[in-house]
């Protein structure tokens, strides 16, 4: 049986029969070509941007938004200090790691909560009838409206910035993760229970892994809506993270340090979001649709 | 052959309704039927003709609206893994490697992590697919993908493979050669088959006993013995005066009407 095997072609993901060493290495410098156009292109336009901010800026001769120049003076004195000297300078990193703790305090919560759910909810129909109106109804009410009432439940503080957060993760995720459950064929729970799969293993092997790549969609808007919401979580009374030093600054008509405020988030969700595509790319490595 | 063969399975008197709306579609009419263990059977019919249904029944999956099925004396009550099914489109976890995918059963049955290796790697080896044993399913061809399954439920001690269409969705020189496996898996393992096709060359190439469906409501109308021996040659004229037999059993029950009754869901 074997040597019929051996003759079979080999099927592969790119479904092209082995290239050539010539042919890879061609197909490598175009690679390269292509990913360094990517970067020129792609970094190439905020440059431009920022020529035209500098432009605008001495043309108009406007004093209320500061000069790229201004920006970068404040962005060197509150990553490093020593321009300024005042309650802001080099106090970066204080500010970037109280927001990561609210966002990811927020995020792991709604995360731990909701997809659990969104698994049974996405199995079980008595689950789904008794709480689909509730959550149909509560979803549509923005995040934002919830300010007051957290304020109320939370008081005002870093509770309930990490309250509206995880509130803004929670429904991308639990939605997706129950749309995962609801598209899985459902030949591979046939599969499942015929090999002798049941109960809250058919969860763990076979639910949760089928629904990933929809999961971590989930993830992935939901860190989005976090690094949002931290913003208008923290504009509320709290002392210390990048929300609070765009609102300090806008009281302080400071407008550098709020728009010094808006890049790090900026980045720092660039970055993280670029983190949670290549967890997922490493976790989904199965799933042919999924490389982003 | 079969005669002296120990009774498998015991099909009595099962009849499937489906409720549509506020219709009622007959799929199955009393079905009789007993198979031998290790005896190879398809089953074959135009579509709607039930025999799906009929199969899944056998797999636990749905229940019968009358009757019973037993399996070597005891009722199927559900899915269980002496009765493993090999679906058209495979249903393979994608997640999983083909060794993990072939190791499910045994995973399942909590074995020690030695032997749930030995038991995979020993069906890896039974399909030969042993250079492949660390891919995704994605990354092999429909043939190879239908191997795992084959795999995966041997692998997990079934005594009889249900097989739906497995080979419907391959290429035909493909389909020829998982055929001849698919035999000589059958031959050394002693696995009892019930093997769905809508194929007359098919059915008369693997099979012990080709039982003929008809449809509006599905039923068996037709119970033939291929005697012809292994293995059989297509060009032979036994096996074209079997195959025309087969063939037109089969389209002398297609009365127009009732071909266009559709009720396999």
């Amino acid at each position: 049986m074997s040597e019929h095997v051996t003759a079979l072609p080999e099927a592969t993901r790119d479904a092209a029969p082995e290239a050539p060493a010539v042919i890879a290495a061609a197909r490598r410098r175009r690679d390269t070509l292509d990913k360094i156009k990517a970067i020129v292109l792609g970094a190439g336009f905020p440059l431009l941007f920022v020529v035209f901010w500098h432009f605008a800026v001495a043309y108009t001769k406007t004093k209320l938004i500061p000069s790229p120049h201004d920006v970068g003076v404040m962005m060197w004195d509150f990553t490093f200090g020593g321009i300024y000297d005042d309650a802001f300078s080099a106090t970066i990193l204080t500010h970037i790691w109280m927001s990561v703790t609210r966002v990811y305090g927020g995020f792991f919560l709604a995360a731990v909560i909701g997809i659990p759910l969104g698994l049974m909810i996405g199995r079980m129909k008595m689950l789904r009838q008794l709480l689909d109106p509730t959550i149909s109804l509560l979803r549509p009410i923005p995040v934002t409206a919830w300010l007051p009432l957290s304020m109320i439940f939370f008081g005002l503080g870093p509770k309930a910035a990490v309250f509206l957060v995880f509130l803004g993760a929670f429904y991308p995720i639990l939605l997706n993760t129950i749309f995962g459950v609801r598209s899985v064929d459902a030949r591979l729970f046939e599969a499942a229970s015929m090999l002798g799969c049941t109960g809250s293993a058919m969860f763990r092997e076979v639910v949760f892994p089928a629904a990933l790549p929809s999961i971590f969609n989930g993830l992935r808007v939901a860190h989005g809506f976090a690094w949002i919401l931290i913003v208008v979580g923290e504009m509320t009374g709290v002392p210390t993270g990048l929300g609070s030093v765009i609102m300090d600054g806008r009281t302080l008509s400071r407008t550098d340090l709020v728009i010094t405020g808006m890049i790090v988030i900026g980045v720092m969700g660039f970055i993280t979001d670029r983190i949670i595509v290549m967890i997922s790319n490493r976790v989904l490595s199965w799933s042919p649709q999924h490389h982003g | 052959m079969a005669d002296a063969r120990r009774t498998q399975l015991s099909i009595r008197g099962v009849t499937k309704r489906f409720v549509m709306g506020d219709d009622e579609i007959e799929a199955l009419a009393p079905v009789e039927v007993s198979i031998g263990s290790g005896e190879f059977v398809c089953l074959i019919g135009a579509s709607g003709c039930g025999k799906s249904t009929l199969l899944r029944i056998i797999a636990g999956f749905e229940e019968p609206t009358s009757g019973s099925v037993t399996s070597e004396g005891k009722p199927i009550t559900g899915p269980g893994s002496d009765r493993g099914m090999v679906f058209q489109d495979y249903a393979l976890f994608p997640w999983m490697t083909v060794r993990q995918n072939i190791g499910f059963g045994p995973r399942q049955r909590q074995l020690p992590r030695k032997e749930i290796d030995e038991i995979a790697d020993e069906f890896v080896r039974l399909v030969g697919l042993e250079r492949f044993a660390d891919r995704y399913p994605s990354q092999l061809s429909g043939g190879m993908k239908q191997r795992v399954a084959i795999a995966r439920v041997l692998a997990n001690n079934a005594n009889t493979l249900l097989m739906d269409e497995p080979f419907g969705a391959l290429d035909a020189l493909t389909r020829e050669q998982l055929q001849g496996e698919l035999l000589q898996i059958w031959k050394r393992t002693k696995v009892t088959i019930i093997f769905v096709t809508h194929s007359v060359e098919e059915a008369v190439m693997m099979a012990d006993r080709v039982l003929v469906m008809s449809a509006g409501p599905g039923r068996i109308v037709n119970d033939i013995k291929i005697d012809l021996p292994r293995p059989r040659d297509v060009s032979s004229p036994e096996f074209n005066a079997i195959r025309r037999d087969v063939a037109r059993r089969l389209t002398s029950h297609l009365a127009p009407s009732r071909a266009l009754v559709q009720a396999e869901p």
